[in-house]
Parts: structure tokens; sequence; C-alpha cells
């Protein structure tokens, strides 16, 4: 039951994400883009964190794609767009076929690997899985959460300056 | 004789759990589009009595047939697709934004536990759709989506109204999610769980747990005013209710982002805003109003303040004059969302000194 599951949503993931690059629209290609990341809070549902599929949604689908949505919307993107910029596409597949060997190393060389972890489905079902998240965000990787937070706060300061002319 | 009542699951009682659960959502469902329509009417009398007008009264007694005529008229009407339109998107907008309304419906707690006898078993059934334990950032993540249907029809009309429109209600939507969904963060500190039937349970201790306060429930409204009135403000604006419908401003934007939508797609831009409204009432209901809890049975105690939520939205609307595009971005960023971060930070204190 769950194996069709999975393989119906990662049939409807891969086929959406293959319109993303094929559609001559931008409109459609956004619109594929959100059907991936649905497919994506599918897959996170199934693997029994369904805080991580509602983030997935909300900050994704709800409003990484909106603004990009936005955005096409503001400059008025129209058919021919697509047309202009074929010549980075061999260099792009390369460089994504690479960076897929070298995940694929890193993750079988880690030990991230296999079910044998200490976070079983026991315990998201006692401790629950918003709370080990937060658990392992705010007490065990608070560090590198800062970290991550101010590189967002830098970005942000950045974009105020770049775009105010007097400040 | 007294039994512990069993809870029905999918493994033990396939199909009558399948059955239940397909009763329930469309118990729920009908529910839904039988308010969504009577919402119509009621906004359109009660705004008539506050201007000292009637109000619909000739279809049917006291005008109660108003809604199925107007639904029959708009099946009826002529489907227009303008030429210069994105198709696709033109047809799907009108379906995006009414299915988030919809869904979630499906987390919201509307009664107590539900006792029936089957084949000698004693089956308790709560009064909901699902439980997730993640109630309440679902309901945030379907609000989210549902910006896609107003960008989509914006986009898609390939009409300049429509396209301000749907620029204005993006950014709007985006601004006053953050400050809704910070607003509720409090809420969760002092429940400590996401699970709207959780926040309600907590809800029906005595307030503040002390014995001498016992009169009244431990609804959230009496300890977080300041997050009940900032989601409040912001759940208007995120349904683009009077005074923030400033996608629709009639008089700047002919009908904003639905302008070139005809018949039943232009009835279900409608059909979507009263369902939000729903939403929103039943939503607030159940966090900072103690859900089901009241002096009535269950769902009907749920169903009052619904109503009066609903009563309130109509009543703001033949209030309040629309705000004025800057304004409605200052408050939004420049009030709202640093008095939800306050508000966080004083709950934070409360917790640790408590």
């Amino acid at each position: 039951m769950e194996a069709i599951l999975f393989y119906l949503t990662a049939t409807v993931a891969i086929i959406s994400a293959i319109f993303v690059t094929q559609c001559r629209n931008p409109v459609n290609s956004a619109l594929n883009l959100i059907t991936t990341f649905l497919c994506l809070a599918v897959f996170y549902i199934m693997l029994e964190s369904p805080f991580m599929a509602a983030i997935q949604i909300m900050v994704y689908a709800g409003a990484i794609m909106v603004l990009i949505v936005f955005v096409i919307m503001l400059l008025n993107l129209g058919l021919a767009v697509k047309s202009r910029y074929t010549h980075g596409v061999p260099a792009a597949g390369i460089l994504a076929a690479l960076v897929l060997f070298v995940v694929n190393y890193f993750i079988r060389a880690g030990e991230a690997t296999g079910t044998g972890g200490n976070i079983t489905s026991e315990v998201i079902t006692s401790y629950g899985h918003t709370e080990l998240i937060g658990r392992a965000m705010f007490v065990d990787f608070l560090l590198p959460f800062e970290i991550a937070s101010i590189l967002l706060l830098v970005a942000i300061v950045g974009a105020v300056v770049l775009s105010k002319r007097e400040v | 004789m007294v039994m512990t009542p069993e809870v029905l699951t999918l493994s033990e009682t396939p199909w009558l759990f399948t059955g239940v659960m397909l009763g329930k959502i469309i118990v729920a469902f009908v529910a839904t589009l039988l308010i969504v329509a009577y919402a119509t009417y009621a906004e359109r009398k009660i705004i008539g009595r506050m201007q000292t007008r009637m109000g619909p009264n000739m279809t049917g007694p006291k005008g109660l047939l108003q809604p199925i005529a107007d639904g029959l008229k708009l099946f009826f009407k002529e489907d227009i697709i303008p030429s210069q339109s994105h198709w696709f998107a033109f047809i799907l907008a009108p379906m995006m934004i009414l299915a988030p309304a919809f869904v979630s419906i499906a987390v919201v707690p509307f009664g107590g536990d539900l006792q029936f006898t089957y084949d000698g078993t004693l089956y308790a059934v709560p009064m909901q759709i699902t439980d997730l334990n993640i109630g309440l950032l679902f309901i945030v993540a379907m609000a989210g989506l549902g910006v896609y249907g107003i960008v989509l029809a914006g986009l898609a009309s390939n009409s300049k109204y429509a396209l301000l429109g749907g620029i204005r209600s993006t950014a709007q939507m985006i601004s006053y999610e953050l400050a809704v969904g910070l607003s509720v963060v409090a809420i969760f500190m002092l429940s400590e769980t996401l699970s709207l039937r959780g926040i309600v349970a907590v809800q029906q201790l005595p307030l503040w747990g002390s014995d001498s306060l016992s009169f009244l429930p431990n609804w959230y409204i009496f300890t977080q005013p300041l997050a009940f009135c900032l989601f409040v403000v912001g759940s208007m604006a995120e349904i683009n209710r009077t005074p923030f419908d400033l996608p629709e401003a009639e008089t700047e934007l002919v009908s904003g982002f639905c302008t070139e939508y005809s018949a039943m797609k232009y009835a279900l831009f409608f059909m979507a805003e009263y369902a939000n409204m729903i939403t929103v009432s039943a939503v607030t209901t159940t966090l900072f109003l103690g859900g089901w809890g009241g002096p009535f049975w269950g769902w009907i105690n749920f169903l009052i303040k619904v109503f009066a939520f609903m009563f309130f939205f109509i009543w703001i609307r033949a209030t309040f004059p629309r705000l004025r595009y800057d304004q409605l971005m200052y408050l939004g960023w420049k009030i709202m969302l640093p008095l939800a971060l306050v508000n966080i930070v004083i709950t934070g204190i409360a917790i640790l000194l408590w």
C-alpha cells in the first residue's frame, strides 16, 4: 500500500519536474514546480515527519513560489524568454550530474545511511515529531542554527542597502 | 454498565472506519456549503438592515430562497474565457482558491466525542474529520496555498485590472501571513501542542489553573488578548474582507482579480471568500474561545461562536472604509509584526516566571 503510494507520488513528482524545465510558458513551469513541492510534502509525511511536510508547504509552496510567480507577473515574461537562454544548458547538465555523484558518495560514506539511527518510529510516536525537531534545533545544534540565521540577516540587510539608494 | 469506548481504527474495523469517516466528511462538507450559501444571504440582509434598506425579500418567504436562485442563475450563465487569456491557469484559478478554503475545515474540531454501539462494542468517534498533530500548521499552510488562486486569476486574465488586483493581493497576503503565524506561536507556547483538539482540551480547564477563578474557562482570549486581536485583524486581511479588500477594490479596479470571470467561475471566487470566512471564524473559535466548550451541547456552542464571528465580520464590513495601500503595508509590517514578536517575548518571560 505504502509502496504503491510512494511510486505514484514519485511519478507525479518526476513528471512535473520534467515539465518545469520543458514548458514554454513560465507560468506553467511555476505551477509544475508547485506540484513537485507538494509531492515532496507527501514524501515527508510518509517518512513520519508531518512537521517538515507542513513547513515544506508553508515555506516553499506558500512563500517562495508565490514570490517567483510574483516576479513572473511583474516582469511579464513572455513565451520568448526560453529561447534566449540556451547556451548554459549542457554545462548545467554536467554540473548537476557531478553534484549528484558527489552527494551520493557522501551519503554512502557517512553515518546517515540506513535505518540504524536512534530516531525510530517508536521515539517519534512517544515524543512527537515537532518536539524532536525543536530539541535538535534549539538544544543540540544551536550554534549552526544561529549561524544560519545571522547569514539570513546579513542577506536581508544587504537587500535593504542595495534597494535603498540613500541610507 | 459502564464500558470504556473503543477508538475506531482502520486496521481493526476497516469498513466501519471508512463508513464513519465518509459520513463525517459528507456532513462537514454539506454543512459548510449550506453555511456558505446562507452567509451570502445573511450578509446582504444584515448590511441592508444596517444601511436602513430591506435586503433581499422577494424570492421565497423573507427572501430565504435568494441564495438558491442566485446559484441557479450563475450555473446557467454563459461561461466566457477571454481569447487573450492563459486558458489553463484561467480555469485552474477558481479551483485553486476554493479547494484550500474547504480543506482547512478538515482539522477543526466541532464537538466532543460521539459514542455509539455497533456489534456489541461501544465506539467513540471524535467530531472532527481528522486530528492531525500539526493541525494548526496545516491550516496556515492551506491559507498560504489559497494565494495561488488570486495570483493565477490575476495573471491568467491578461487584463490590467486583474493583474493589479493579483499583485496587491500577493503582497497583502504574504505580509499578513507573517503576523498571523507569529501571533499563534504564543498559543503553542502555552498549550504545548499543535493539535487543535489538544488546544481545545487545554482550554476546558479553569482559568490559569486556579480554583478561585473556576467559574471562567481557560480560554486563550483571557490569557492572550493581544494575540487574539492580531489574529482576527490579520485573518481579516488574509481573506480579503473589508476593510482589507484592496485586491477587489471596486472603486479603483472594477472588480480586481475576478474582473474577467463570469458564470460559475465567478461564483467560485465568492464561495471561496465565504468559505474562508467560515474557516477563519472556526479557527479563531477553536484557538481563543475554547472550541466546543460552553453551556450548551457540544457542536451547538461551536456553531454559536462561529456565527457570532461571522456576524462580527459582516458588521465590520458595514462599518469601516477601505484602507489605502500604503496604510495596509504600514499596518502589517510596522505595527502588527513587531507586536506579534513582542507578544512572543512577553509570553516566554511569563512562562519562565510562573
